[in-house]
Order: structure tokens, then C-alpha cells, then sequence
């Protein structure tokens, strides 16, 4: 690694301050892929802001409309244990990494850097989540634009993220048996107003919403709605894991699975 | 350079530290507590886990800087106070749960984490529980059953030796 100053400031307009004093800082959630990064020299940062000392942005609470709001330095294992009002997000947090890493790695962290395989970003795009930032609130929809690309601007940090809670959700994961990362992963949640599926792991874009598959479990909640849809496979990441043409086939697997294990 | 301060197995530790240094890299090369290995250097074996403020954490992923005013548990202050093996320590030694003895610590220090939070394991609790702890020797078979021992469980019925 080489060099960096660290702050730990211990509110919000504090850490915002810090990081537009240098070009060069960076925020540190709870480290789990920034760390690897900097080991790696693939990141110069001068400064490191870290967030883990702001006690306004740790936390899970139920907003007045029943949502859950989760504190964007909040690490995943408090989620597990925290979210029960939201049982498929608390089971996501709850097979995120292990359990060491569990104890570190946060809800922001995981969104910021919106890694193509990780598990938050589908639970937060099949939840049209709102992502809340020290200066705006943004809808899922928006937030999510490709591999590791986020509608976040320089020196942005998320202070929160709100799940509406869906009537039935769940969450399956096909593990890349090395990495343990989501070779993989199908959320979906099914609201009053419609079924919302995201899917990770699986594109060259990143995280994406499958809606040929929301418009058929929309109409019909079962996996056996879903016979006969695919997803192209040109889009899909290719490598020594596995082809697109195979990805392509778990995404629809995995959706079935998920459906079922919701209704 | 920062001067850094924790509670190290109960007693005040400090130091001065850059930036960049790790956790682990304090633990073992200022406080010369080596006991905290460090195996692969990339948050996947475990060897290096010790727990923070009562959590298990890689301390190879952790600054030093980040630990702060933590309380922080090493494989060193595991023993009892006098000094003979705690119930983990010593059901590792009943049930050949090491054989090169590389990652132990972190996972001893695992399994003191679970059994804190979760008393009574099941085996299957205990397996994935220690998914981020790599042991290259036993086949885990025998960690497993040491750490349903130290929770005073009945392990004849578990796989051989």
C-alpha cells in the first residue's frame, strides 16, 4: 500500500468537508474491498475519510410509511440481526462474505462501490430502494449505471438507504464456489402494485432489472409463470467461471427458485 | 504518523502508526503479539482474526488507525489465568483440531465468537460459521468437532479422526 493519511470524523457535514478539501481523498466504509484495493496499488488516495466514527449514519430504523432505513455506515451483520421487518434483506446481509467480514463491511460501502457481483445492489434495485446522500435522495432506478458506476458524484456520500417493504421477497444466490461472490444472484420482491426482479452477478452492465420476468410474475406469482422466458446471453459476463450462455440460463433458474421460496 | 491507543487483551496498548498500517501489522510487529497470523494478506483464510470491541474481524483488513480506543482479543489472552488452555484452546488439543497449527488462532478465535453469540452450535452452524477460516491440513472435520466439544456437546457421533 502505499501511503495515506486516515480522518475520523464524527458527523456528516465534518466527513463531506474532508473530502472536498482534496481531490485525492476517499470515504472508507468498513474497508472490505477498499483495503484489498489499496494493498493492491490499484488506488493513490492521500486521504482516507472514515465514516465508521458518524453515529448519524449507523443504524436500522421502520420510516412513518413502514420502510426500513438503514444507516449507510451500518455493517452487514447488524442488518442481519436488525432488519427482521424485512426478512429477505436481513437473510441478504446475512450470507454476504463471511462472518468476520460481515462485521465490517457496510450497506453504503457495498452500494458505492457497486462491485457486478455483489448482493446489495439487487436487494436495493428489486426494492426500488431510495439511496439518500449527503445532498439528495436517489431512486434505485437511477443509481445503479453499469460496472462499478454509480450516479454518486465526487465526494457524495450515502447517509442512508430506505427499503419499502415488500409483502413477499427473497433472495438466491448460485456462489462462485472460490470467491464465495454471487456467480449469480436473483431478488426478487413482489409489492402491491407490481413484482420487481433484479439480477447480479450475471452482466456485463452490472446489476439490471429483468422485466420481461416482472411482467409475467405481475400478472401470475408462480415460477411456473416464468416457463419459456430467457434472457439473451450476448450481455452476460463470459470467463473461466462460467460462459453468458450459462449465466444467461441461472439467471432464470435462479429467478424460479426465488419465486418460489417467496410464495 | 498517528499515535493510536486500544485495550490489547486488557491492558492499555499505543503506539505510533501510519496511516496504512494494518491491525494486524500493529498486533504483530509493535506489540510482538505474533500469534495473530497473517496467511494470505487478502481478507479470504481467517488466520488473522481477532475481535474488536467483541466482534470477529480480519485484522489484516482493519487499520490500526480504525481500532482506536477498541478493546481488542488476541489468541494471547485466550489461555485462563493461570495460564492452562481455555475450553476452545483445549478441546483443539483432545480432538486433533490442528495439525500445522497455521490458521488456529484465527481459528480459535472464530470459534469463540460463535460460541458467545451461539452457545450450542449445531455442526452444520459451526461449518458456516468458519466459512472465512481456510485450514489447508484437517479437512475441518476435526475443528468442527472440537468446537461442538467446547460447547459441551456430545461429538462421539461425529465424523472420525
Amino acid at each position: 500500500m502505499y501511503n495515506f493519511d486516515v480522518v475520523k470524523p464524527t458527523r456528516i457535514a465534518d466527513a463531506v468537508k474532508e473530502l472536498s478539501d482534496s481531490t485525492e481523498s476517499q470515504p472508507l466504509g468498513g474497508g472490505q474491498t477498499l483495503i484489498p484495493t489499496l494493498k493492491q496499488r490499484l488506488a493513490s488516495p492521500d486521504k482516507l475519510v472514515s465514516l465508521s466514527a458518524i453515529d448519524e449514519m449507523q443504524g436500522v430504523c421502520k420510516g412513518d410509511d413502514g420502510s426500513i432505513c438503514i444507516g449507510g455506515a451500518t455493517n452487514h451483520a447488524t442488518v442481519a440481526a436488525e432488519a427482521g421487518d424485512y426478512p429477505a434483506l436481513a437473510a441478504t446481509a446475512a450470507h454476504i462474505g463471511d462472518p468476520a467480514v460481515r462485521n465490517r463491511g457496510t450497506i453504503g460501502g457495498s452500494l458505492a462501490n457497486n462491485d457486478p457481483s455483489a448482493c446489495y445492489p439487487a436487494a436495493a434495485l428489486a426494492s426500488g430502494a431510495t439511496i439518500k446522500t449527503n445532498t439528495r435522495e436517489i431512486a434505485a432506478d437511477d443509481y445503479f449505471q453499469g460496472m462499478f458506476a454509480t450516479a454518486l458524484d465526487e465526494g457524495e456520500i450515502i447517509t442512508e438507504v430506505r427499503f419499502p417493504v415488500p409483502e413477499r421477497a427473497n433472495y438466491q444466490k448460485f456462489l462462485q464456489p472460490a470467491s464465495r461472490f454471487a456467480l449469480v444472484g436473483v431478488f426478487v420482491a413482489k409489492y402491491a402494485d407490481g413484482v420487481r426482479v433484479a439480477i447480479t452477478g450475471a452482466s456485463n452492465d452490472g446489476v439490471f432489472r429483468w422485466t420481461e420476468a416482472e411482467a409475467a410474475l405481475s400478472s401470475n406469482f408462480s415460477a411456473a409463470a416464468l416457463d419459456g422466458l430467457s434472457l439473451p446471453d450476448g450481455d452476460m459476463i463470459s470467463d473461466l467461471h462460467g460462459t453468458g450462455e450459462y449465466r444467461a440460463h441461472l439467471c432464470a433458474v435462479m429467478t424460479k427458485r426465488a419465486v418460489a421460496a417467496a410464495a | 504518523m498517528a499515535q493510536v491507543s486500544m485495550t490489547v487483551n486488557g491492558k492499555a496498548a499505543s503506539g505510533e502508526v501510519e496511516g496504512r498500517t494494518l491491525l494486524s501489522s500493529f498486533l504483530r510487529d509493535q506489540l510482538m503479539l505474533t500469534g495473530t497470523h497473517v496467511g494470505c494478506d487478502t481478507s479470504q483464510c481467517g488466520a488473522c482474526v481477532v475481535h474488536v470491541d467483541g466482534q470477529a474481524v480480519k485484522s489484516c483488513t482493519m487499520l490500526a488507525v480504525e481500532a482506536e480506543g477498541a478493546e481488542v482479543a488476541t489468541i494471547e489472552g485466550q489461555a485462563n489465568a493461570d495460564g492452562s488452555l481455555n475450553v476452545i484452546q483445549q478441546a483443539f488439543q483432545d480432538h486433533h483440531g490442528l495439525q500445522c497449527g497455521f490458521c488456529t488462532p484465527g481459528m480459535v478465535m472464530s470459534a469463540a465468537a460463535l460460541l458467545k453469540d451461539n452457545p450450542k452450535p449445531s455442526e452444520q452452524d459451526v461449518r458456516e460459521y468458519l466459512e472465512g477460516n481456510i485450514c489447508r491440513c484437517t479437512g475441518y472435520h476435526n475443528i468442527v468437532k472440537s468446537i461442538m466439544a467446547a460447547s459441551g456437546q456430545d461429538v462421539s457421533a461425529i465424523a472420525a479422526e
